[in-house]
C-alpha cells in the first residue's frame, strides 16, 4: 500500500485542479439552465436545425428545453471531455513517468516486484478516477437541487455511470500505452482521448460510420440514447470493458519484462 | 561464499554491445572495485545485478540467488547508490527517506538520523532545492539506512566535495569491517586504490583484468614529468616517454628508489608525479593483450 499512498500524494495537485475545474464548469452549466429554459422554445428550434452539427451532439433527439436534455448535451460534454482527458493523462503518465523523471532507478531497486508496482499504481489510478466521479456526481446533484429543479435521478445516475466507465476504459488503454513509453506521455494521453471523442462525432454524423460507436467509449455515453432507452447499451459497455482490461493486461505483460533505462 | 557471480553474462541493446561474456566473482566481505571508462559496461552490469534489465544470455547470481527469479528477496538486502540521484519532485528529504524505508517495510529512523548527521544533510529541505551533491547524500542515506548486506555503488563520489568524500568512505570502511560487502564502480583510480581490496577492469564490455588492488597497482605505473636535466639512462621500467625542449614526461613502473637517486643526482627545476590517467592504464593492458596475442602467434 506504500506505493498507492505515494502515488495518491504525487497526483493530489493534478487531481484537485481537474476536479475543481470540471466541477466548476458543471455547476455553471446547471446554474445557467433556469435562465435558458424560459428562452428555450426558440433556442431548441435553432439547435435542432443546424444539420450535421445538431446530429453530432445528438441534439436532434434530445429536448433541450428539459433539464435532462440540456444536461445530457451541455454537461455531458463538460464531464465527458474533462473526465476523459484527466483519466487518459493520468494513466498514460503513471508508469512512464518513472523512466522519464529517472526515478525508476530509485523505485525499482527497492524490494518491490514489478507486478506489485503495476498493481499499486493501477489502484491509485482507479481510486483517483472514482474519487473524482463521486465528487462530480455530488456537485451535479447539489447544483440541480440548488436551482430548484426536480432531480432526474435515473437519467443523471446513468449518465454519470456511463462517463465513469468511459474514464476507466480510457485509463485502461492509456495504462497499457504507458508501459511502453519512456519519454513524454501527455501527448499520447491527450490524443487518445481526443481521437475517441471525434470518433463519436463522426459516428453520429455519418450513418456508414456508425460502427465507430462500438469502438469509442463515447459510444455508450451518448446522452440521447441513454435518455431515450433508460439504460446503457450493454454490448457497447461490454466491448469497452474488454478493451480497458486488454490495456491493463498489456501493461502487465510489457512492464514486467521491460528493460528499465 | 560468492556473493556476486556472473557467468558469461551478455547484454546487447539491439545490435550495440553492453557487455559480452562477462565472468565476475565477488566474495562475501570484499571491498570490490569495478573500473572502466564511460560506456565500458559498468552500469549495464550493475543494472542486470539489480534486475533493472534482463541479460541477453548468461547468468548472474547475488547471495547465490538468480537475479531474474529472486529479484525481490535479493533487493531486500541490497543498498544501491545510482550515479545520478533523482527523486520525486515536491518531496522533502525526510519523506524520501521514509518512503524508501517503507518500501523495505523497515523502520530505519535511528540509522537515518545518524547518517544525516554525519553527512550534514538537512532532512526538512525540499528535494527540488537541493544541489547535486546534497541529492547524492540523500541517495547515500537511502542506500545505507537499512543496513544492507551488499552495497552497490555506481560512481558514488561524483558531486561530493572532498570532505564529504572522506566521510563517505569512512562510513563505507566501517560497514565493510562489520561485514558488509561493497561493490563500487568508478573511473577514479585513486578511489579504488585507497579503499578496495580487489578490483576488476572492464573494457568494451569485457573484463580484461581482475586481481587484488596491490597487484593491479604494481602493473600500473606513475606518470612522471621532470623539468630540468636528469640522466635517466640506467632506469628500468620507462615507457611512453615524451621529450620536449626542457622537460621529459614518461610512465614509470620501476623501482621508486632508483628513480629518486637518479633525480637527486641531476638538476630538477620542477617535478610532478601523478597517477596515470585511466587511459594510460588501459594502454598498459592493451599492450599486454597484444603481447599475449604475439606469443600465441609464434
Amino acid at each position: 500500500m506504500t506505493l498507492v499512498k505515494h502515488e495518491l500524494k504525487q497526483g493530489k495537485t493534478t487531481f484537485l485542479i481537474w476536479t475543481a475545474s470540471i466541477g466548476f464548469l458543471l455547476a455553471v452549466c446547471i446554474f445557467l439552465f433556469p435562465e435558458m429554459k424560459d428562452q428555450m422554445d426558440g433556442v431548441s428550434e435553432i439547435f435542432a436545425s443546424m444539420g450535421s452539427f445538431t446530429e453530432a451532439f445528438g441534439m436532434d433527439r434530445l429536448n433541450f428545453g428539459t433539464l435532462v436534455g440540456f444536461y445530457a448535451v451541455e454537461c455531458g460534454n463538460v464531464l465527458g471531455l474533462g473526465g476523459a482527458f484527466f483519466a487518459s493523462l493520468f494513466a498514460a503518465g503513471i508508469l512512464s513517468k518513472e523512466e522519464k523523471d529517472k526515478t525508476a532507478e530509485f523505485l525499482l531497486t527497492h524490494p518491490v516486484g514489478r507486478k506489485r508496482m503495476i498493481t499499486e499504481k493501477l489502484m491509485a489510478v482507479l481510486i483517483l478516477i472514482t474519487g473524482m466521479n463521486l465528487i462530480l456526481y455530488t456537485v451535479a446533484i447539489g447544483s440541480i437541487a440548488a436551482v430548484g429543479e426536480e432531480i432526474p435521478w435515473k437519467e443523471i445516475s446513468l449518465l454519470h455511470l456511463a462517463y465513469y466507465l468511459l474514464q476507466l476504459e480510457l485509463a485502461g488503454i492509456c495504462f497499457g500505452i504507458s508501459a511502453f513509453l519512456r519519454k513524454g506521455s501527455a501527448s499520447a494521453g491527450l490524443s487518445i482521448a481526443a481521437m475517441m471523442y471525434f470518433l463519436r462525432l463522426v459516428a453520429n454524423i455519418t450513418d456508414t460510420a456508425e460502427f465507430l460507436k462500438y469502438i469509442t467509449p463515447f459510444g455508450y455515453c451518448d446522452g440521447a440514447d441513454i435518455v431515450a432507452n433508460g439504460k446503457l447499451n450493454g454490448a457497447m459497455v461490454a466491448i469497452g470493458i474488454a478493451i480497458g482490461l486488454g490495456g491493463i493486461i498489456i501493461a502487465y505483460l510489457k512492464y514486467t519484462k521491460k528493460d528499465i533505462h | 561464499m560468492d556473493l556476486i557471480k556472473t557467468t558469461k553474462l551478455t547484454k546487447y541493446y539491439g545490435k550495440s554491445r553492453g557487455i559480452a561474456d562477462l565472468d565476475l566473482t565477488v566474495e562475501q566481505g570484499e571491498f570490490f572495485g569495478f573500473i572502466g571508462p564511460n560506456g565500458a559496461g559498468k552500469s549495464t552490469t550493475i543494472r542486470i545485478l539489480l534486475g533493472l534489465i534482463a541479460p541477453t544470455s548468461g547468468s548472474a547470481t547475488v547471495f547465490g540467488k538468480d537475479v531474474s527469479k529472486k529479484k525481490v528477496s535479493i533487493l531486500q538486502n541490497v543498498g544501491y547508490l545510482p550515479s545520478e540521484a533523482l527523486f520525486y519532485p515536491g518531496m522533502k528529504v525526510k519523506d524520501i527517506l521514509k518512503l524508501s524505508a517503507d518500501l523495505r517495510k523497515k523502520d530505519c529512523t535511528a540509522e537515518a538520523r545518524l547518517l544525516c548527521d554525519r553527512l550534514q544533510l538537512d532532512t526538512d529541505r525540499k528535494i527540488d532545492d537541493l544541489s547535486f551533491g546534497n541529492r547524492k547524500k540523500v541517495a547515500i542515506v537511502c542506500a545505507l539506512q537499512h543496513r544492507p548486506e551488499l552495497l552497490v555503488l555506481d560512481e558514488p563520489t561524483s558531486g561530493l566535495d572532498p570532505l564529504m568524500q572522506k566521510v563517505f568512505f569512512d562510513i563505507l570502511q566501517e560497514r565493510n569491517r562489520e561485514g558488509t560487502t561493497i561493490f563500487i564502480s568508478s573511473h577514479v583510480l585513486s578511489e579504488i586504490q585507497r579503499n578496495c581490496s580487489r578490483a576488476a577492469i572492464i573494457r568494451e564490455g569485457r573484463i580484461i583484468a581482475c586481481d587484488s588492488v596491490d597487484a593491479l597497482s604494481k602493473t600500473s605505473a606513475k606518470r612522471i614529468t621532470i623539468h630540468g636535466t636528469v640522466s635517466l639512462e640506467h632506469l628500468h621500467g620507462i615507457r611512453d616517454s615524451k621529450v620536449s625542449e626542457d622537460s621529459v614526461s614518461f610512465l614509470y613502473s620501476g623501482d621508486m628508489n632508483a628513480l629518486l637517486r637518479a633525480l637527486s643526482s641531476g638538476h630538477v627545476d620542477d617535478l610532478t608525479i601523478t597517477e596515470p590517467d585511466l587511459e594510460e592504464i588501459f594502454l598498459h593492458y592493451y599492450e599486454k593483450d597484444d603481447e599475449r596475442y604475439d606469443t600465441c602467434q609464434t
